[in-house]
């Protein structure tokens, strides 16, 4: 296999992250950089350029990463609206544009210019924002794209898409030459609501870097646990996607059976006050906490002081703080329409929707020892396998095929 | 001399429903599902009497009536009868006709296929004694041979069981026991004087009850002429040919459209063509074969998995879990004398579900897999465990019938909590409410 130089347009790296596709861009792109491949990384720059600073930092001692960043006020899980926002405090504002679709475009010109700069063999893209600068590095370089889907409209909305990132997202599959998605959920995803057909979109699952998660870290909230309470752990983006709502709504119904269970939300998100007021509502203020947004060791640190860790997700692209939440030896519940529960074999697995058997689970799993240990240890186990190599040696076939062809 | 001694195990339990947290404290059938899941043991047994234990009875009968040399025995366990009684009184009478003739024996079990003897010796008796009631009821005959669940064995089983009377007791004639030495004899535990141990002879067993179908294999397919020229070959060195494998190997894992019924039909024949070779029961070929060695089993060896151990019972922390609890009840269960309650407490002692539970194979979706009900054996565990719940609730309800107040304090142990929108649980408040808990102390001290 030759060398292969890659192009490819990712997104903030962590500990600077707001969620998975941070940090599957950089387990990905560190993988990517040991085999034998090249990446020009194109990466949205925020005001500060504190950002850029730390990834020079964070590959300084991996050789085949150059980085080129371009000023934006975009980011992943940014809407119109909070873009609207940014735009308002941002401090060159007429450097960007009017509003999000406005500034997508912008970045894909940007793009344009870095792509006519550089060399490379392919071209790789993650996610719909950056998809039209793939578009446009593909028409200068006539290089092959591939896009990579880790979350789609549908997924984010819980079904209602936004119909201009719909276009987007769909013009960018059609554009490229080969699709990765995640999962085989988001594939059905992809070939159902896009039509696109099925022999061209590749699944790559994600993986986890398990050392990552295997320091040790001193306990936390142990005067909860000191007190004899059970803790129930969420982790994600107060939003749609996610389903806190049902995770409030089960948090009611395991508290009937269980009152000694503490349940903890982490995350932030645009639904963030309703769920807060949902919790008031149906009168669980001191049963559950918020969190807010919590990374790196803290966050490890509550996923090792949780029982059991809860995603029930309405529709999850693939739900990499399932598998963290493993390496941190917790048991965890996934909704069955989540990539991850098609990788694992050792974890509790309910419809979103169905609460009435996330209840029965969790109450059982509190209840167990047993249970718990069984579900910690053997899933501890069944993440050790999910790794990025294995995933960057997909993505390096893919391109050394694409080459071929 | 090559004696044939064919055994076959005829057990199915009653499953436990998808019984969940909301059930506890309402509903006290826990066996009863009637959806189409394999969990309803209703629709699994006449599936199984219709794959196979009818057709094959019928075969026997037809093999026993035409060579009077033939003979076989039988292992029903006290649950499997129990459901036949319940479901399909025409197997059991069909069965009952194999017995008349005259040449199939019965052995001895646990009634509940359990593993009463790990954890219970005394509950391990009275369940081998209501076997022996059953057998006796139901097929006017006294076993006088054993057979532990699953084949578990070890030496004090077999001294336990020599005391209880038995001739012979079966075992899983294991590699790392014998080591070179060849399972086609008799042998006998160190620590005992009488009883003789009878070893299955796994290789040719599992041919027929694993391998037979398998077109990986390079012996498929497997023919009744081949595998007697197997069996010839034991004469001169070797005694007994202990053929030991489930019933339900017959259109039921080895389907009907494999041959498996055409292959047992042209066995005996085959088997007769050679002079040296006969068919025995267990009690015959106990009675007959002089012991040649000591068979040294200080741990449980088992039919079961690659292993031969107990690891597809208990292996994990939720088995171990499960069984210790249920076995822990025991005194308070059988003190209530309330029948049914200590019915169900047993049928939760089957093997079955402890099976249902274990994760060693549950990634390769193999055997394990294949039979077990539920999609996973963390279900399993907590349809269970909600089970375990609702009993310590029955067990503290009849104390409460018998004694009042200390019942109250046994169910928040048993932590068990009832929705509040339910009658049962209102009454339950509107008690605790009436009595403080200071005064509750103060009774029990009474």
């Amino acid at each position: 296999m030759k060398h292969i130089k890659v192009l490819m347009f990712g997104w903030e790296f962590p500990p600077h992250n707001s969620g998975g596709l941070g940090t599957a861009c950089y387990g990905l792109a560190r993988s990517l950089s040991k085999a034998d491949v090249s990446i020009t990384f194109v990466l949205p720059k925020r005001l500060d350029g504190l950002d850029h600073n730390f990834l020079k930092i964070v590959f300084a001692n991996i050789r085949n990463v150059k980085m080129r960043g371009v000023k934006t006020l975009i980011h992943p899980y940014i809407t119109a609206d909070l873009y609207d926002e940014y735009l308002r405090t941002a401090p060159d504002s007429e450097l960007y544009g009017l509003n999000l679709f406005d500034e997508v475009r912008r970045y894909g010109l940007q793009a344009r210019i870095i792509a006519r700069e550089e060399t490379y063999d392919v071209i790789h893209a993650h996610d719909w924002l950056s998809f039209r600068a793939g578009i446009e590095a593909k028409r200068v370089s006539g290089r092959p794209l591939i896009v990579h889907v880790h979350a789609t409209e549908f997924d984010r909305t819980g079904g209602h898409p936004n119909q201009y990132i719909y276009d987007e997202e769909r013009r960018g599959l059609f554009a490229a030459d080969c699709i990765i998605a995640v999962s085989q959920h988001t594939k059905n995803v992809i070939t159902e609501h896009y039509g696109i057909p099925d022999d061209r979109v590749v699944v790559v699952h994600n993986g986890i870097d398990i050392e990552d998660h295997h320091r040790p870290l001193p306990p936390a909230l142990e005067h909860i646990r000191a007190a004899g309470k059970k803790i129930v752990l969420f982790v994600g983006r107060i939003t749609i996607q996610k389903g806190p709502d049902y995770f409030i709504k089960t948090a009611k119904r395991v508290l009937e059976f269980d009152p000694n269970v503490l349940f903890v939300v982490s995350g932030s998100g645009d639904m963030e006050r309703q769920i807060i007021r949902m919790a008031a509502d149906l009168g669980l203020a001191d049963k559950v906490i918020f969190a807010g947004f919590v990374r790196g060791e803290e966050l490890q640190k509550l996923y090792r002081a949780a029982d059991l860790f809860v995603m029930p997700s309405v529709s999850e692209p693939f739900g990499l703080t399932a598998l963290e939440s493993l390496a941190n030896g917790t048991p965890i519940l996934v909704s069955k329409q989540s990539g991850v529960s098609e990788v694992l074999t050792h974890a509790l697995k309910s419809d979103f929707w169905d609460i009435d058997d996330m209840t029965d689970k969790i109450v059982g799993t509190l209840r167990s020892s047993g249970l718990r240990e069984t579900l910690g240890e053997l899933g501890a186990r069944d993440v050790l396998h999910l790794t990025w190599e294995s995933a960057a040696g997909k993505c390096t076939q893919i391109y050394n095929d694409l080459l071929r062809a | 001399m090559a004696s044939i001694c064919f055994y076959f195990q005829v057990h199915q339990p009653y499953r436990i429903k998808k019984y969940r947290i909301f059930d506890v404290g309402h509903d006290h059938e826990y066996f009863n599902d009637r959806s189409e899941r394999d969990l309803n043991n209703e629709k699994i047994l006449h599936k199984v009497a219709k794959k196979c234990y009818l057709p094959t009875n019928k075969l026997l009968l037809e093999l026993l009536e035409k060579h009077p040399e033939f003979k076989i025995a039988f292992s029903f366990s006290g649950v499997f009868l129990d459901q036949l009684d319940e479901f399909s009184p025409e197997t059991l009478k069909s069965f009952q006709k194999l017995v008349k003739t005259g040449r199939v024996e019965i052995l001895d079990e646990t009634y509940y296929h359990s593993l009463a003897f790990l954890y219970s010796k005394d509950e391990f008796v009275r369940q081998v004694e209501l076997h022996r009631k059953k057998v006796k009821e139901l097929f006017g005959v006294v076993p006088k041979v054993f057979r532990h669940t699953e084949l578990v064995y070890n030496n004090e089983l077999a001294k336990f069981v020599e005391d209880m009377g038995y001739k012979a007791i079966l075992a899983e004639g294991a590699d790392h026991i014998l080591g070179w030495r060849s399972p086609n004899f008799v042998y006998r535990a160190p620590n005992v004087t009488k009883i003789k141990t009878l070893l299955k002879n796994y290789r040719l067993s599992d041919d027929i009850a694993f391998r037979f179908s398998s077109r990986d294999w390079a012996e498929w397919p497997l023919t009744s002429e081949k595998f007697a020229r197997w069996v010839d070959a034991v004469n001169g060195n070797g005694n007994l040919v202990n053929l030991f494998m489930d019933y339900e190997t017959f259109g039921e894992h080895q389907w009907e459209d494999t041959g498996i019924f055409d292959f047992m039909r042209a066995l005996p024949r085959e088997l007769l063509k050679h002079p040296d070779n006969d068919f025995v029961t267990p009690s015959e070929a106990a009675k007959r074969y002089p012991v040649v060695g000591e068979f040294d089993a200080h741990n449980f060896v088992s039919w079961a998995d690659v292993e031969r151990d107990l690891s597809a019972w208990l292996s994990n922390s939720m088995q171990k879990e499960a069984i210790t609890n249920l076995y822990a009840l025991e005194g308070e269960v059988l003190a209530t004398k309330d029948a049914r309650l200590i019915e169900d407490w047993r049928k939760l002692q089957t093997s079955d579900h402890f099976y249902y539970m274990c994760t060693k194979w549950f990634a390769d979706g193999d055997v394990h897999k294949y039979f077990n009900p539920y999609d996973t054996p963390y279900e399993a565990f907590i349809a269970y465990n909600n089970v375990l719940q609702d009993l310590r609730l029955r067990i503290a309800g009849t104390k409460k019938k018998k004694g009042g107040l200390p019942a109250l304090s046994e169910a928040r142990r048993a932590g068990v909590n009832v929705p509040p929108k339910k009658t049962v649980k209102k009454v339950t408040f509107a008690k605790k409410k009436k009595v403080p808990k200071k005064q509750v102390a103060a009774k029990k001290k009474k």
